[in-house]
């Protein structure tokens, strides 16, 4: 075929050279194929594959124990939403992002403009907030449960006089659980915020003082605007984490007292393990809180592309 | 984002690694299970194989005692798997859907009948009617797994609940150390006796009010002494708000208030619930009786009585069977076989103070040493099983109805019996 139309068009390369450089461009795909097999099989394997195995759960009837009987399909998610704590862990997992974001950015910020501005101790602050840290939440979980703990910690005694235990209602409950996530993240979100404080040019806060802007008015005129990358991105992270809180209230509390505490994704978790045993409905509520993880995202990104439009 | 992924992924894999494993069960099922058990002979096969066993932690002390002897005296080798309490079903759950079950695993009883239904254990039915003791073995172990006449677990270990009282307490707040209370009434009153004591740090009783299976195992015995039901027959409806159960819940919202009961209970989820006690820091409790022989001081011990009297206990424990996937089924019902024998519930549970499970061997040369391992022993032919088919979500689980029943009653003290009553109903008829 090619070599018909050789002679219409002589200015064009030469049929070998065409092919070599087609060749080139397969030879340099097939590459780029190459590099990113690793990463397409890890995605593949371990996101898309369980994926779709927990969307065909979700429509399936599921035992844990029984295995796949066969479709299922309304009732699993009509089971789901009408689970006797579903409403209450909604509101429950809303009621703790709302407060765990607040906190957490708040002091996050204060703790990253603290170490930024004190030079003399500043090695000593940033390595003290950021080594919580280092320690993995289950860990730091179980090192609360002991310290919260009326018989085996520290605190019995004070506990005891006061007539008080921090897991023993469902506000200290929820405090004491807020207290140690604040504690565990508040370092590495930090971290994130003085990133974003050292990306602020130096000569914008030396304009701002040339105008003769106040210090508050260089934090909402200057730092604020200027760290909104920042704040957009320790949001998503800190609500999709506090969204999907499990660890820390599985061990603290197991969703007590008298399930004040049950986390959306604990809640998951007792349906697939702790009595109903249905792997089915536990599917169809990873569903919904997949579903609603991802409008509550791109509803977030929005937000925040739009107020950097204005 | 990444987060976002890494978190979604974790949940997704979670219920998935189960998943994949239980699209695999579907083979493992259609071959035949053993050939071994049909030929197995009544002793079973002891021909140096080595068999797996799971159980769970609280068992670790009786299992471990039974594995080392079996493998001492047989060719036949157990390796034993002792899982947390809290993961036990979960993992039973991912072998189960893989076809990866041990040859043989125990199981708490109230779960048994709900995991026969599901296939998961061997019928052992000819084996066990082979047992010329057959009719002295635990009966409320038996029937838990007995489904359609066909059996499938022998009991493993036996836990009863018994009330235990410290007898230096008593004696010092006055009270004959050596009778122990006759009746629920006199239980509060011999609790409020010793915290009249004001001994800092010492409390009347404890219990785990934060802790379906804590209450299950020490409350129903309270019901069932005096001749109440706490199930109806086929495990489908709750009579807890019968007027014995609410009895039961009226005394302790009493003591509750009395300020009698350990603070400490209304949170206990479990882990703990017995530890006050063995510190000999309560006076009395009703108290599992596989830690006779790690009480270090001197206990008076009797069944659980009822408001009226009487005695019972909760013949709680684990039973064992030999699992779908065990391909070595004959081996398996030999150490069963053994497990079963006076050997085993003579030389082992009752030389270590364990509540041996059969009735002619409960008089031995050990408990006659100690006369409150016979009074265990015998109350343990007066106890009873419940039997349900969605056990643990009506009581174990952590948040079911039976714990919202007793913390309305008890730490409330409001009248809502009725109404958690028909929650247990509605999840027990599920």
């Amino acid at each position: 075929m090619t070599a018909t139309l050789t002679p219409v068009a002589p200015g064009r390369p030469t049929d070998a050279g065409r092919s070599r450089g087609s060749g080139r461009r397969r030879r340099s795909a097939l590459t780029g194929w190459l590099y990113a097999t690793p990463t397409a099989v890890f995605v593949l394997l371990l996101f898309v594959l369980p994926l779709l195995l927990v969307l065909q759960m979700s429509a399936s009837d599921w035992p844990l124990l029984g295995g796949n009987r066969g479709l299922n399909l309304p009732a699993n998610y009509t089971d789901a939403v009408s689970n006797r704590f579903f409403a209450d862990s909604v509101a429950f997992t809303v009621k703790y992002t709302v407060l765990t974001t607040v906190i957490l950015l708040a002091l996050s910020l204060g703790l990253a403009m603290l170490v930024q501005e004190s030079s003399r101790w500043k090695g000593l602050l940033r390595t003290a907030f950021l080594i919580p840290s280092a320690l993995g939440l289950a860990s730091a979980s179980l090192l609360f449960y002991v310290l919260y703990s009326p018989i085996a910690g520290p605190f019995a005694e004070l506990m005891a006089s006061w007539g008080f235990t921090f897991l023993g209602t469902p506000d200290g409950a929820l405090w004491s659980t807020i207290f140690l996530i604040v504690w565990r993240y508040a370092g590495f979100y930090m971290l994130l915020m003085l990133v974003g404080l050292q990306g602020i040019p130096e000569d914008v806060y030396e304009a701002a003082r040339i105008d003769g802007a106040s210090r508050w008015q260089t934090f909402t005129g200057v730092t604020l605007p200027l760290l909104r990358p920042t704040l957009a991105l320790t949001t998503v992270l800190c609500v999709t984490g506090s969204l999907l809180a499990f660890e820390q209230f599985y061990i603290l509390t197991k969703g007590g007292p008298d399930n004040s505490t049950i986390t959306i994704v604990q809640l998951i978790y007792s349906v697939a393990f702790q009595g109903p045993n249905d792997l089915g409905v536990a599917g169809a509520l990873s569903v919904i809180v997949l579903l609603a993880l991802v409008v509550i995202n791109i509803a977030q990104i929005r937000a925040f592309n739009r107020k950097a439009e204005d | 984002m990444s987060s976002t992924h890494r978190r979604v992924r974790g949940i997704a894999g979670a219920l998935i690694a189960g998943a994949m494993l239980v699209g695999a069960s579907a083979c493992a099922n259609a071959e035949p299970t053993s050939a071994g058990l049909a030929d197995a002979g009544p002793e079973g096969v002891d021909d140096g194989s080595t068999l797996t066993l799971w159980t769970r932690a609280p068992l670790e002390k009786q299992a471990k005692l039974l594995v080392e002897a079996y493998n001492d005296s047989h060719e036949n080798q157990v390796e034993l798997t002792v899982v947390p309490n809290d993961d036990y079903v979960a993992k039973v759950g991912a072998a189960a859907g893989s076809g990866g079950l041990p040859d043989l695993f125990a199981a708490d009883i109230v779960y048994v009948p709900n995991w026969v239904e599901q296939g998961l254990f061997q019928d052992i039915s000819a084996q066990i009617d082979g047992l010329d003791f057959k009719d002295e073995i635990n009966e409320g172990h038996l029937s838990a797994g007995t489904l359609d006449g066909k059996e499938h677990v022998l009991p493993f270990v036996l836990d009863l609940s018994m009330l235990f009282w410290n007898k230096e307490l008593a004696a010092e707040a006055g009270l004959d150390a050596e009778a122990g209370p006759a009746n629920l009434e006199e239980y509060a009153e011999w609790a409020k006796a010793i915290q009249g004591l004001n001994k800092p740090d010492t409390y009347g009783t404890a219990t785990g009010l934060n802790c379906g299976g804590c209450l299950v195992f020490t409350w129903f015995p309270s019901i069932w002494a005096d001749g109440e039901e706490v199930l109806s027959e086929d495990g489908a409806e709750s009579l807890l708000n019968s007027d014995t159960a609410k009895a039961v819940y009226d005394t302790w919202n009493d003591l509750w208030e009395s300020g009698a009961v350990l603070p400490s209970s209304r949170d206990e989820a479990g882990p703990t619930w017995t530890a006050a006690f063995t510190e000999g820091k309560v006076g009395l409790m009703f108290y599992p009786a596989t830690l006779l022989s790690s009480t270090p001081f001197d206990v008076g011990v009797s069944g659980i009585p009822g408001p009226e009297g009487g005695a019972s206990t909760f013949v709680g424990g684990d039973g064992l069977g030999i699992s779908k996937d065990s391909k070595k089924a004959a081996q398996a019902w030999n150490f069963l076989n053994w497990m079963m024998s006076e050997e085993a519930q003579v030389e082992v549970l009752a030389q270590n103070n364990d509540v041996v499970s059969r009735a002619d061997l409960a008089s031995n040369e050990y408990s006659e040493k100690d006369p409150r391992l016979v009074t265990i022993n015998e109350v343990a032919g007066n106890g009873d099983t419940p039997v349900a088919i969605n056990f643990q979500q009506a009581f174990n689980a952590p948040n079911s109805p039976w714990l919202t029943l007793v913390r309305n009653a008890v730490l409330e003290g409001s009248d809502t019996v009725d109404a958690d009553n028909d929650e247990i109903t509605a999840v027990l008829s599920q």
